[in-house]
């Protein structure tokens, strides 16, 4: 019997597609709709063409917390990365001490978003909180929900706290993947503990650094539960993040046009620097 | 029972010419496939990843055209569409 090219197999992937269409094109589609028009409820849309944009590109509010997003992603990157990769290195290499530190590392990740910025809302706390009653008894004027500077660090801090073990646990896992005859290679030549991190440990870290980094950004950038939680954006709008501003602008304010508008440059920026991590990523891997 | 999605003709014509592109460059790929290779861009890329560029960076030339200028967008698309050509030709 002649074989038949047979490409019924492509059906089985239907379903997915229906489902991405109904989960996000068609929500996607909508939202390109809706920033072009303004919309005061069903049945009542006027077309205003590229108004929304020229206002959201122009507007000072989302500028600043464009850029307050920016420098918290980029605060988070320079802390976690390199406290991650130094958490790792420190971690026990096997037996019951090795698993002991890996479940207590773990533990922040298990942590609900919200519950983590209730947890540090009451740790910070100059009252009643251990963490903010210590800082002011060290005679420290801290007080995060007036001092815009204390905002901010008690924000990373609470980052830190909940995400360098991320960091900690992707490094850790590549640091195993490293066969032992390297390390002898390293004694034999006598190298340094500097030069092994350095020619040994870092290199075979990359691919999952890229990875961690990638997560990280991501991660950071779309933040909402936790400082929303813990400063509810404040004091003033210090520590408004890009999601914050835009749930006001679609949900609190009712502005849907401005908001999709918005929220297309947001998935712009997204997609662009998931799309220069992707690139690094499959770059990285037909370098080795 | 797709009222609620508030098509407007604008955005009607910008998916069908985005799924338009998408389809042409497919059966493009079936009659000859595409090879990766070196242009101008610091990576290796196939005629899809150019595609995907080009179109990534068109949204980038319009909101700029947008934030810095009152110029006409067509002006900003006559922009993208000369970018895409040299994109898929040379990148």
């Amino acid at each position: 019997m002649d074989r038949i090219p047979d490409n019924r197999a492509w059906w089985l992937v239907l379903p997915v597609f229906l489902l991405v269409a109904f989960s996000a094109l068609i929500p996607l589609m909508t939202v390109v709709n809706y920033s072009v028009q303004d919309i005061f409820g069903p049945g009542q849309a006027y077309f205003v063409g590229t108004e929304w944009f020229r206002e959201v590109l122009t507007d000072q509010r989302l500028q600043d917390s464009l850029l307050r997003q920016f420098l918290f992603s980029g605060a988070v990157l320079l802390i976690q990365i390199p406290l991650g990769i130094g958490v790792a290195l420190l971690m026990p290499k096997s037996g019951i001490k090795g698993s002991l530190c890996l479940i207590l590392v773990a533990i922040p990740l298990l942590i609900p978003w919200n519950v983590v910025g209730t947890i540090w809302q009451i740790f910070a706390r100059g009252d009643i909180g251990l963490f903010g009653w210590g800082v002011n008894q060290l005679g420290v004027d801290y007080n995060y929900t007036g001092n815009t500077v204390d905002a901010w660090l008690t924000v990373l801090l609470m980052d830190v706290w909940h995400w360098t073990p991320l960091v900690a646990l992707l490094c850790y896992s590549g640091l195993r993947a490293i066969p032992e005859a390297f390390y002898q290679a390293a004694e034999i030549d006598r190298a340094s503990r500097w030069a092994v991190f350095r020619y040994i440990q870092l290199p075979r870290l990359k691919s999952v650094l890229v990875i961690a980094v990638l997560l990280r950004f991501m991660d950071s950038f779309m933040i909402y539960s936790e400082p929303f939680v813990l400063t509810g954006g404040g004091p003033g709008s210090s520590t408004t993040f890009l999601s914050q501003t835009l749930t006001t602008m679609a949900v609190g304010q009712f502005d849907l046009g401005r908001a999709a508008a918005f929220s297309l440059v947001y998935f712009l920026i997204v997609l662009l620097i998931s799309w220069l991590f992707f690139t690094a990523i499959t770059h990285a891997d037909k370098d080795t | 029972m797709i009222a609620w999605m508030n098509w407007t003709p604008s955005v009607a014509i910008f998916f069908a010419v985005i799924a338009g592109l998408l389809a042409v460059m497919t059966v493009y790929e079936l009659v000859s496939p595409s090879v990766e290779r070196k242009g101008f861009l610091p990576i290796a890329t196939t005629r899809g990843d150019r595609l995907f560029i080009g179109l990534l960076s068109a949204a980038y030339i319009h909101l700029t055209f947008l934030a810095v200028s009152d110029v006409t967008l067509w002006v900003a698309l006559a922009v993208s569409v000369a970018w895409m050509v040299v994109l898929l030709r040379w990148g």
